[in-house]
């Protein structure tokens, strides 16, 4: 027996669907076969809530009297991007100001998602049609044009571990790595994670409908970075960072319990993005993808203490044990991102979904079969 | 039991041996996890004291008696847990076990007992959230 999206919409729409958080479907799967599953299991939602540097906003901040052709243009004192048109800007989540690095994009995009002011200073150099040099003014959600939520790259599908080997501190996106190999941190959200739950990205594609950030926001692309070229373990699991997804979403409808600015010590800004993503049990080959279990996600363990050298493979049941064995040395495990946020999420979507409110969508584009990523080449 | 405090030195109490005056008077275990005092102008030390509750009791009333504020570790920490995620990336840093994040909850716990104010949740949390002022 095989689903169709419109059939599983129609449950929907009845409020008569099956739905399991994707921590749950991996649970039954310890006695139920994916043919069980498929029969008594209409959606599955997946959720992570972690640290992704590459997001961002698209704002318009309406024109001026007179108006201005906005070339240089700060956000609470941080410079952000002065190249899109005459008012519109996009924040990079890592935008800062290095005299003060604690504060930055993410930041900013938070303060507006709450409600806050903030202070638009911009400069332009004067042209016939926007005369206007100078402009300083207090702006929010509620003044602007567009608030669109727009990443380029995230929730990444599973990511290496961390360890440091060297002597000192190593302060990184991947947290405080201590030396000696004294702590791991490790990132995913595991057998909860989006796409580790559709590995092949066979329902998550452009358009795809997904929880963002509190709000309903889509898949509008394949993310940077995106990668198909990693090993496979015998579980169909690309080992460390993979596929990526683009997303977009309205920043009104949002809520700063699911997006956090976030500052790592001597490395920079970072934005914490809670995403959800529901997956439709279409057959067999869904409903066995679902069912992956922590232990047998397995990822590489990166040296970020001698030029990120694969030091080690592990799984995500031990890295949730507290602690994992590497060459004799015994390794206390810290995670990244929040497993109890991300949990939130996935009860919310499912939530969404049972009350009818939050129909699936199939993708109006799939995602690359072939990718792989490139390094920069230095030739000059 | 095994107690964690903070002793406050004004500059005119340095010169009594109060920890070596413990020991002897009162039999109790003592390990200083940290020391920041100077002569001249006195300072703070976090020191954990192991013995039966009645002479941590007594050794610690003796403290006062040099003229030495004791305070408890635990209140010198403020963790904003409204604000909290439960992220877990300062467990990370927290080599004496205070912080904890773990099944089936992973909800974060932080257990003043175990704190030894290293300070580095200060730099590990990427929310900020936490402030202590033990050596100020």
């Amino acid at each position: 027996m095989e689903k169709t999206y419109e059939e599983i919409n129609e449950k929907i729409r009845k409020g008569k669907a099956v739905v399991l958080t994707a921590e749950q479907v991996s649970e039954m799967a310890r006695t139920m076969s994916p043919k069980e599953i498929l029969n008594k299991v209409d959606v599955v939602t997946t959720a992570t809530f972690g640290a992704m540097c590459s997001s961002g906003a698209i704002l318009n901040f309406g024109h001026a009297t007179p108006p201005i052709r906005m070339e240089r243009i700060e956000l609470n004192g941080v410079p952000v991007s002065g190249g899109l048109a005459a008012v519109d800007t996009f924040v990079g989540a890592t935008d800062c100001n290095p005299q003060k690095p604690e504060y930055g994009g993410a930041h900013i995009i938070q303060d507006l998602i709450d409600g806050k002011s903030v202070v638009l200073e911009a400069w332009g150099k004067g042209t016939d049609c926007y005369p206007r040099t100078h402009i300083k003014t207090n702006i929010s959600l509620e003044t602007m044009n567009e608030a669109i939520l727009s990443n380029p790259r995230n929730a990444y599908q599973n990511y290496n571990v961390a360890v440091n080997s060297s002597d000192r501190i190593r302060y990184t996106y991947m947290g405080t790595l201590l030396p000696n190999y004294k702590n791991a941190s490790y990132s995913s959200a595991g057998e909860l994670s989006p796409l580790l739950n559709d590995p092949e990205c066979r329902t998550i594609g452009l358009g795809t409908r997904i929880f963002l950030a509190g709000a309903q926001g889509y898949v509008t692309y394949n993310g940077t970075q995106f990668n198909t070229s990693k090993p496979l373990n015998k579980y169909g699991v690309p080992m460390g960072g993979s596929r990526t997804i683009a997303v977009a979403g309205e920043m009104r409808e949002m809520n700063s319990r699911f997006l956090r600015g976030a500052y790592f010590e001597k490395y920079g800004v970072t934005m914490y993005v809670g995403i959800g993503v529901p997956i439709p049990i279409l057959d067999e080959d869904m409903a066995a993808r679902v069912s992956i279990r922590n232990e047998q996600i397995e990822t590489y363990i990166e040296d970020y203490g001698n030029d990120f050298k694969l030091i080690g493979t592990t799984n995500y049941a031990a890295l949730r044990s507290g602690e994992i064995e590497l060459n004799g040395h015994k390794i206390h495990t810290a995670p990244l991102s929040s497993l109890a946020r991300a949990r939130e999420i996935a009860d919310i979507l499912k939530g969404w979904i049972e009350k009818g409110e939050f129909l699936l969508t199939e993708p109006t584009r799939p995602m690359p079969v072939s990718r792989s990523i490139k390094s920069l080449e230095e030739n000059l | 039991m095994v107690k964690r405090i903070v002793l406050n030195f004004p500059a005119e109490s340095t010169q009594k041996p109060v920890i070596y005056d413990i020991v002897k008077k009162f039999d109790v275990v003592t390990n200083i996890l940290k020391a920041n005092v100077k002569g001249d102008q006195g300072g703070r030390m976090v020191v954990e004291l192991e013995a039966d509750a009645d002479k941590i009791k007594e050794a610690i009333r003796y403290i006062k008696g040099c003229g030495i504020e004791v305070s408890s570790l635990g209140s010198k920490i403020i963790w904003n847990r409204d604000l909290c995620t439960d992220c877990g990336t300062c467990t990370s840093s927290c080599l004496s076990g205070a912080l904890t994040i773990q099944a089936p909850d992973w909800k974060l716990k932080f257990n003043p007992d175990k704190c030894v104010a290293c300070k580095l949740c200060l730099k590990a949390c990427p929310l900020k959230l936490f402030s202590m002022d033990v050596f100020g």
